[in-house]
């Protein structure tokens, strides 16, 4: 089966917990990341369309709103590091030097093997183990130069 | 009840910290030993505190203690499980991290009198600590009974605004409407706090049972609880409870046997600081970009799907069945005379003991700091804190021994979400501001013009400060247009910017102006730029 009918099943799922129209359609869009890539391609954001009854144009207003969600296609693994105050001022960046620099990409730039997604995210609401970061929907806190070394290599080692 | 319990804070600040390793750890060693019928391991809530390390409690001897590897976890059980002798070296010295006993003692549970204590993801455990009897004495008493409590109390809001919670639920219920709903404001963004995280993973059951009474009290049937995206772990907590809850009938269709049913279900956010202001909430959460609403119509009379709409933060619903079960006065005797009850603060930064304390409103930010922080991090002095979230204000070393409450802002120390943000020395003014705008620039949802472009504008300034670039004028013109954001944006965001911006530039005025003409940053954290080919555009004002 294609991905976009495996999406449209996962949103007829969905909307039977719909209690109020249009009240599942960010949980829709979340879904849909999870299918493809981590970003909302026109073919499923038609897909939504149909299946919910909203605009296209409406798909394309919350997906480039949200900074969840991503209209350009993304790594396997989305990196979100933390960029507010709280983590700025316990040495966050130091960790922003790092991060970019294994990777080699600047934010918002996806590694050439398509491994990772670099992004910033604001606070996460796990303040009291900054400076933190997720990957996809794992947390990780306490960071050090030396620790992002050793998680980006678990996510690499996965990979071979 | 068995001889030894062992309670492992499993919060997400917690499991970062290896705590669930740790936990299973322990678990085997115990049934390795054939101990399982004398030692309980529970799950639990935040103790309140993070060090560098997993914390852990052994009642009843009532100790805690701290690891960092797994041979330190096998020695403490060895010695301590096997043959009951503490092992001090990994004792949490509680003493130690509250160096002030007064603050230790001030510390009032009231929002978070389960977190902790009860695994959050057994409701018996609940309702063993009185869990729904405030629920179930609600839907005996008359909807304005219940109201002329909460008002009573002086509850306010607590999610930053600080509304009174009593007459908001009055008015929604005078709203006259076949149809209502009861909002949960868990899109916690506002940076550096990380209480409702708390609460929600830690005693979902208590929100739950607020939101029912309120639907009760307002004539609404349906609530929603609108949870970040980001907050995972939360999501997966609170919908365990909500499951369990309709199973034990306390939740859903005649809830206790009356003629009220309600009904809870959770909504995820998807990334957008403005979402946390009530309206913008409102629209995201019926599938539309989060982009505030102009005001009035309040929700209380127009709010979700253009229904009378109750909405509360986390904070302020876990206050509820405690005010309900205990009365108002027993409320109003904590607190100061125009703010009553307690506060939730997140006490981050450059502090040596990170973590949450609840203490009553109209304690002071150095009972905070040196009380439950145990002082500055790393022997540093401090330079400055931020109350109340980004949104709030700057404050100086000289302004700690204020109470802090829903008046302190007179005082210049906003109380907003209960944040308290600990900058030692290293740190840079114009670097800190720089960071706030950035901030502002990002969540700025575009729907106003002095938000959208002001907060550029703001940050284009101050970026060019830090590197080397500024002049004299731009500190004028920082002050001047973040007054002018702050009196001509359209919600609560933009309006909100000169609080930072302004508390900043006036207490650190001269750190600012060392930034110009100079040769490099003052406090040495900006890296400065030459002028480079492509020149900077700031706009005259």
């Amino acid at each position: 089966m294609d991905k976009v009918q495996v999406l449209k099943e996962r949103i007829r799922e969905i909307e039977s917990h719909q209690l109020e129209k249009g009240d599942m359609l960010l949980s829709a869009l979340h879904a849909t990341q999870e299918l493809f890539d981590n970003s909302i391609p026109l073919e499923a954001a038609k897909a939504i369309s149909d299946e919910l009854d909203v605009k296209v144009e409406r798909i394309y207003e919350l997906a480039t709103f949200y900074s969840m969600y991503s209209t350009k296609p993304r790594g396997k693994h989305l990196i979100r590091l933390c960029e507010s105050l709280p983590c700025h001022v316990i040495e966050g960046p130091k960790i922003t030097k790092k991060l970019k620099e294994i990777l080699n990409v600047d934010f918002g730039q996806t590694t050439k093997d398509g491994l990772f997604t670099l992004e910033t995210t604001s606070c996460l609401g796990i303040c009291g183990v900054g400076p933190v970061m997720m990957i996809d929907d794992e947390t990780y806190g306490n960071l050090t130069p030396e620790k992002i070394e050793s998680i980006v290599q678990k996510y690499r080692g996965e990979e071979s | 009840m068995k001889a030894m319990t062992i309670l492992f804070s499993l919060d997400s600040n917690s499991l970062l910290n290896g705590a669930k390793s740790y936990e299973s750890m322990i678990k085997n060693l115990v049934s390795e030993y054939n101990m399982s019928d004398v030692v309980e391991i529970i799950e639990t809530g935040s103790f309140g505190f993070y060090g560098k390390g997993s914390v852990f409690q052994i009642l009843p001897d009532d100790v805690y203690y701290i690891v960092n590897s797994t041979d330190e976890l096998k020695e403490i059980f060895e010695e301590h499980v096997l043959k009951g002798r503490n092992v001090p070296k990994f004792l949490l010295d509680k003493e130690k991290l509250t160096l002030a006993d007064i603050s230790k003692l001030k510390e009032t549970r009231i929002v978070l009198r389960n977190v902790g204590l009860i695994d959050p993801s057994s409701i018996e455990e609940y309702i063993g600590r009185d869990g729904y009897v405030a629920l179930y004495k609600a839907l005996k008493m008359k909807q304005t009974e219940i109201i002329d409590i909460l008002k009573d109390s002086g509850l306010r809001g607590r999610g930053g605004a600080g509304f009174p919670t009593g007459l908001k639920w009055e008015m929604t219920l005078k709203s006259k409407n076949d149809r209502k709903y009861v909002l949960c404001n868990a899109d916690e963004g506002e940076p550096g706090t990380f209480k409702d995280r708390l609460i929600l993973e830690g005693d979902p059951h208590s929100v739950l049972e607020a939101m029912a009474i309120g639907g009760y009290a307002v004539g609404a049937q349906l609530g929603y609880i609108y949870i970040r995206g980001e907050y995972h772990n939360s999501i997966q907590k609170v919908q365990k409870a909500i499951d369990d809850a309709e199973s034990a009938g306390l939740l859903g269709d005649h809830i206790f046997g009356s003629d009220f049913s309600f009904k809870i279900s959770i909504r995820p956010g998807a990334g957008a600081y403005v979402v946390g202001d009530e309206t913008a909430l409102m629209e995201s959460l019926e599938g539309k970009v989060g982009r505030p609403r102009l005001k009035p119509p309040y929700p209380t009379e127009y709010g979700l799907y253009g229904k009378p709409t109750l909405i509360n933060n986390v904070e302020t619903f876990a206050n509820v069945p405690w005010i309900i079960l205990n009365g108002s006065n027993a409320f109003k005797s904590y607190g100061t005379q125009r703010s009553k009850g307690t506060k939730v603060f997140s006490l981050i930064g450059n502090v040596n003991s990170k973590g949450v304390a609840e203490l009553p409103l109209g304690s002071t930010l150095r009972e905070l700091i040196y009380g439950f922080g145990g002082g500055i991090a790393n022997g540093r002095n401090l330079k400055m804190v931020q109350t109340g979230g980004t949104a709030g204000t700057f404050v100086t070393p000289d302004k700690l021994d204020i109470p802090v409450d829903y008046e302190s802002i007179k005082d210049g120390i906003s109380l907003g979400s209960g944040a308290v943000l600990v900058i030692d020395d290293k740190n840079c003014a114009v670097d800190v501001a720089k960071k706030v705008a950035r901030f502002y620039m990002h969540e700025s949802c575009g729907k106003c013009t002095p938000c959208r472009e002001g907060t550029r504008e703001l940050y284009t300034l101050l970026d060019e400060i830090s590197k080397g670039r500024g002049k004299t004028e731009y500190i004028e013109r920082i002050k001047n247009l973040s007054q002018e954001i702050a009196d001509t944006s359209f919600c609560g965001l933009g309006q909100s910017i000169n609080m930072p911006i302004l508390s900043l530039v006036d207490n650190f005025k001269d750190e600012f102006l060392g930034h110009i003409g100079a040769s490099e940053c003052p406090v040495g954290v900006c890296e400065f730029e030459k002028a480079k080919g492509k020149k900077q555009t700031v706009y005259k004002l």
